[in-house]
Formats: C-alpha cells, sequence, structure tokens
C-alpha cells in the first residue's frame, strides 16, 4: 500500500506543481485571479511564469492587435441615398483588468464594439452626404473627348471630409468610449460600400441613361464632323478651281495685251498698209468656192479686159 | 501489487468489495524499461530535431517567449515542448485573390466568382457609378515576428485592409477612369495605400504587386458601354469616310486647276509668239513696201486676185454699161441659198 502512496503523493506534488506554474505566449497577456479576485497586475511578459497551486486560476487574454468585421448596416446618407455601410476596426486589450471585469472575455468584447462602432459608424453616415463618404479627395477626374460634360451631377461637388475623415470620426467618438471597457480603438475604416437593392437598381438605370447620352452625342458629334469635312471638301474644290481659272484668265490677258502692244506697234507704223495688208489676206481665208462674186469690169483687176488702156 | 501469469489482474479493494482487473499479459521488467526509454529517446529526438525549407525562416519560442530565429537548414531546439518552432515562408510570393477566385490554376486556369467574391468586387467610384472590379495582391512576408505576434488572424485582417484600400482609391475615380484610362494609376495607388496600412498596423508584409484584373461595369449596365464603345467606332469611320472623300474630291480639283493654269499659259506664249512673227513679218515686208508703195500694193493686189479668183465658185463679171445681166442672176438658185 505504501508503494501505491507514493505513487499518489507523488503525482499530487506533480500536479501541485505544474498548476504553480504556467506559460505566457507572446501573443498572450494574463491576469490571476485567487477565488475569483483579481491578483496581482497583468502578466504581459511572456514565458514562464509562476503562482500558487490550486486557489490561483490564470486568465489568457489577447495581446495582439484583434479584427473586428461590423455589421453591415442599411443606413440612408443625409441626401437621402440608402447604402450599406460595412466598416471594419482594428482594437486590443489594452487595460486586461477592467477588460475582464467589464466584458470576461473577448466574445463580450466583440458585442461591445459591435454597438459602439456601427451605432457611431450610424451617426457618421447619416450625418454626411454619400458623395462625401465615398470620395477622399477634390481631385479632377481624367476624362477622354467622348466623355466631356457627361457624367454624375456630383461629380463636380465639393468635398469638404472626404471618407477618411468620416472614418476618423467614428473612430474618434468610439475610441472615447472603448477604455470603459479596457479596450483601445485604433483603427476604423469603411470596408465596403454599396447601395441597397432598389438604389442600385435606379443607379443602374442612370448609368445606362448616362451611357446612352455618351453613345448618342457621339454618333451626332460624328455626324456633325463627317458633314464639316464635307463641306469644306466644297469649299477646298471650289478653291481650288476658281484659283485656277482667275490665274489662267489673267495669264490669258496679260498675254493678249502684250500682243496687242507688239500688233499696235508694228501696225502702227502705217495703218493704211496694214489694212490693205490684212485685207488682202483675209480675202484669201475668207471666200471660198461657195462664194459669188460680181466683179465689174470696172474694177482694178479686170479694168484690162474691156481696153488695153484700161480706161 | 500481486500478479497472476496469464490469469488475472491485480485485485484493488475498493469499499470493501473487491474486483477483479482484467488480466494483463506479464512482461519481463526489463523489456518495459527498455520500451519505456526508447519511446522516451524518440519522443526526445522527434521534438529536439526540426528542419528549416529553404523558403522559410523558424521562429522560436521558450514557453511562449519569443527566442531567436532560425535560418534554413536543420536545427536543435529544447525538447518536450520547451521550445515550439513556428515555420513561416517568408521566401514563398503569396498571393490572394478578390473577386474571383483561381479554382484550378493551370496553363489555362479556371476561375470562379462565387457570390462572396462578387461582393468583394462590386464597388462605388467617386462620381457615384457602380464598378466591379477584380484584382490580385501579391505579396511577402518580411518580417516573420511581426508577422506572427502583431496581429491575430492576419489573412482576415490583410482581405479587410486590401478591400479598404482599393475602395478608397475607387471612390476617387470616375467609372471611366476606373474602367478605362485610369487603372494603372488606380492599381499603384492602391498598392501604396495598402503598404501605408500594412506599416501601420506592423503586419510584417511587403506589398509586391497589386494588379487590377477584369474591371467591368456591373452586368446589367454593360450593354449600354458597349454601346458607347460602338458609338465611338461609329463617329470614327464617319470622320474617316468623309476625310477619305476629302482626298479623293480636293487633289483632283488642284490638278484640274492646275491643268487651266497651264493651258492659259500656253495661250499666252502661243498669243504672244504669233504676235510677234506677225508683227516681224508685217514689219518686214512694210520696209520692202516703203520703197515703192504704189508697185507694191498694186503688185500684191493682183497677186491675191490671182490666187483667190480661180478658188471661187460663181464668177459675174459685170459691164457697167450691159445692166440686163442682173435679172438673170437672180434665177439661179444657188446663189439664193448662199445669200438670201
Amino acid at each position: 500500500m505504501t508503494r501505491i502512496m507514493t505513487i499518489i503523493l507523488g503525482l499530487l506534488a506533480a500536479t501541485l506543481l505544474l498548476s504553480s506554474v504556467y506559460t505566457v505566449s507572446e501573443t498572450e497577456q494574463a491576469i490571476i485571479t485567487q477565488f475569483g479576485k483579481p491578483v496581482g497586475g497583468v502578466i504581459a511578459t511572456p514565458g514562464l511564469h509562476v503562482k500558487l497551486p490550486v486557489i490561483q486560476t490564470v486568465h489568457r487574454f489577447e495581446k495582439r492587435w484583434l479584427e473586428f468585421d461590423g455589421d453591415a448596416n442599411e443606413i440612408p446618407t443625409r441626401d437621402k441615398k440608402y447604402i450599406w455601410a460595412d466598416t471594419y476596426a482594428r482594437w486590443r486589450i489594452a487595460d486586461t483588468l477592467r477588460f475582464y471585469q467589464a466584458v470576461r472575455d473577448e466574445r463580450g468584447g466583440q458585442s461591445r464594439l459591435d454597438d459602439i462602432v456601427d451605432g457611431e459608424t450610424r451617426n457618421a453616415v447619416a450625418s454626411f452626404d454619400l458623395i462625401e463618404i465615398v470620395r477622399s479627395s477634390n481631385r479632377a477626374f481624367a476624362i477622354t473627348g467622348e466623355l466631356e460634360g457627361i457624367g454624375a451631377a456630383e461629380a463636380t461637388a465639393k468635398i469638404f471630409a472626404g471618407r477618411d475623415k468620416i472614418a476618423q470620426q467614428i473612430l474618434g467618438r468610439a475610441s472615447k468610449i472603448t477604455p470603459e471597457f479596457g479596450v483601445e480603438l485604433v483603427d476604423v475604416r469603411f470596408k465596403r460600400i454599396n447601395y441597397t437593392e432598389s438604389v442600385q437598381q435606379a443607379v443602374f438605370q442612370r448609368m445606362i441613361a448616362e451611357r446612352k447620352r455618351i453613345a448618342e452625342r457621339s454618333r451626332s458629334e460624328g455626324q456633325g464632323r463627317a458633314a464639316e469635312i464635307r463641306g469644306q471638301k466644297e469649299r477646298d474644290v471650289l478653291a481650288a478651281t476658281s484659283v485656277g481659272y482667275k490665274s489662267a484668265q489673267e495669264l490669258k490677258g496679260k498675254a493678249d495685251a502684250r500682243a496687242t502692244a507688239i500688233y499696235a506697234r508694228a501696225y502702227g507704223r502705217d495703218p493704211g498698209f496694214y489694212e490693205f495688208f490684212k485685207s488682202m489676206e483675209t480675202l484669201q481665208t475668207a471666200l471660198d468656192k461657195d462664194a459669188t462674186v460680181i466683179l465689174s469690169t470696172d474694177s482694178e483687176l479686170l479694168k484690162y479686159l474691156k481696153d488695153p488702156s484700161g480706161r | 501489487m500481486p500478479r497472476e501469469p496469464w490469469g488475472q489482474g491485480p485485485v484493488i479493494d475498493v469499499g470493501g468489495r473487491g474486483f477483479r482487473l482484467p488480466p494483463v499479459p506479464r512482461l519481463p521488467l526489463g523489456a518495459l524499461r527498455l520500451g519505456a526509454i526508447a519511446l522516451a529517446v524518440l519522443v526526445l529526438l522527434l521534438t529536439t530535431y526540426y528542419q528549416v525549407e529553404p523558403e522559410e525562416v523558424g521562429v522560436i519560442q521558450r514557453f511562449g517567449a519569443y527566442v531567436r530565429t532560425s535560418e534554413p537548414g536543420p536545427h536543435l531546439k529544447l525538447p518536450f515542448g520547451i521550445e515550439r518552432v513556428t515555420k513561416v515562408p517568408v521566401q514563398r510570393q503569396l498571393k490572394m485573390e478578390f473577386g474571383f477566385r483561381t479554382v484550378r490554376p493551370g496553363v489555362r486556369s479556371e476561375f470562379a466568382q462565387p457570390p462572396e467574391a462578387l461582393a468583394e468586387s462590386l464597388m462605388l467610384t467617386g462620381d457615384l457609378n457602380v464598378g466591379v472590379v477584380e484584382w490580385i495582391v501579391q505579396f511577402r512576408i518580411r518580417d516573420s515576428k511581426a508577422f506572427l505576434f502583431n496581429v491575430r488572424n492576419v489573412p482576415e485582417t490583410f482581405r479587410y485592409m486590401s478591400e479598404a484600400a482599393v475602395r478608397q482609391v475607387v471612390g476617387d475615380h470616375s467609372v471611366d477612369e476606373v474602367i478605362t484610362i485610369g487603372r494603372a494609376d488606380i492599381a499603384l495607388a492602391a498598392k501604396e495605400e495598402l503598404q501605408r496600412l500594412c506599416d501601420l498596423y506592423g503586419i510584417g508584409i511587403e506589398i509586391q504587386q497589386l494588379v487590377l484584373q477584369d474591371v467591368n461595369p456591373p452586368d446589367p449596365v454593360r450593354p449600354a458601354f458597349n454601346e458607347v464603345n460602338q458609338a465611338i467606332q461609329e463617329k470614327e469611320r464617319g470622320i474617316n469616310e468623309a476625310w477619305a472623300d476629302y482626298n479623293q474630291a480636293v487633289p483632283r480639283a488642284k490638278g484640274e486647276a492646275e491643268q487651266l493654269v497651264r493651258a492659259a499659259e500656253g495661250y499666252a506664249l502661243e498669243r504672244e509668239n504669233r504676235a510677234k512673227g506677225d508683227a516681224s513679218r508685217f514689219e518686214s515686208l512694210y520696209e520692202e513696201y516703203r520703197r515703192a508703195p504704189e508697185v507694191t500694193r498694186r503688185r500684191m493686189y493682183l497677186e491675191t486676185m490671182s490666187d483667190l479668183v480661180p478658188r471661187l465658185g460663181k464668177k459675174v463679171i459685170v459691164d457697167e454699161r450691159a445692166r440686163g445681166v442682173l435679172p438673170l442672176l437672180q434665177l439661179d438658185g444657188t446663189v439664193k441659198e448662199v445669200k438670201p
């Protein structure tokens, strides 16, 4: 029997020994309670630690940054647009003792965070226009020629706060409350913002209408431009033709003038002779076999026909 | 404790009523001890030796506390759970997909878009339109310690961060920028924002690339977007056709005008040369005529007549004193026809 006793005692001693040491991981922090009452401070140094066996209990908590995914809330913005706003946050257990006392464990903490962050998100979203929540700066959109002047009117709206500042506002307000239950909240961000189903349908319709307008304008611009080019064609054709005609006429006129001057200079020396000379030349070409001439015997040509003396 | 060979187990007295444990085969004590030692040695070896693969590092914790990081290769640590190793693939390029999931990677990968992926990709653009953006993030664990110890549930947190970053950037661009002209800028800005968040959160991750994949208008709107593209094509085509017309007509008109000018130049040359020729001929003739005007004039007249008269048709010679001829002439039809 003494042997059994030895074994039992040995086991007991081992249990006591084991229950008087505990480890804290790099990712953990712990508090010790004695009969349910917290004793000592927070054990944040990782490694092997000792405590009183049996009567003291270890409660471990996360030391790392923890994730928080807000519920997607259907919220009307200030300009009465219904959206789903989905936030996420980053938090950690900063005051472990208070956390333990106030919410007991992480699930309790998450649930308090739900209330606070979702509530503040609701407040913030409801007090801003949608465009403020979507955009984060006043940068001008780059546009291609096709899109000039068409686009949501909101595209030119002036942003006063912007997504980041609104998230900051939610964070600012929520993080004032969270220390009450030992939580440090460092970051709240919008993860998703989407239209609710009915609004989405309306937005799609608007997008379709907008695109149709762009398409229409593009088509009519094309037609207009084509007509303009055709007009330009008419103009350029007429310009070319008429300039050609003008140059040709000028050239001819000048040539005529020069020719006239040459003739005048030459023929001016004896107009009488020129008249005679030209008449002779003209007679040569002007009359042909169909012409009938009546020649008088008094004429120069025939005056010798009747009388050799020519009288 | 009394034992019976292969018969019954030891008798244990519990509350005065003895009962018998099932029979236990008797082993020689030496073999039992040997087995226990062998087992202990095996466990010792298994929990002491570890190997770190080339793309990993091993992070060692002793009783939970970080003690060292070991490089690739074979290593030893304290056994029996005193030291534990976590292997972190720091050299491996990791990838996360948003808005779609690769079902089976390969030469021709297969993709799917489960509902939760669709929810990731639907987002509001800065002009309050809706776009469907799919993207991937390629990253590397830069700081294994930070990766393990700073943030819990890194993959989930990282997904949130990535979605928030991309949505923030897309929210500051118009739908047209998102779909067409601004893609590269958006990817770059989102990458920078995501890296900023990673540094802020001390998550130990380095973003290598953020690449936008398919970026589309939502399905119900897509036909309208295609219509715009068609309209733009139509516009271009209309303009091109008009230019083609122009290019066909204008150079031709210019050529024809040029032809007119050239012809006029020809006319001018001809006119001038003829004038010069005529003048020269006349002047030469005149020089000679001046020496004997009367004779020359007469000669010219007679020469002309002798040349001309034989070529003429009817010749009527009239004597001033014989007037009776005239009525006869009137009977001739041909005369009437030529000179009515």
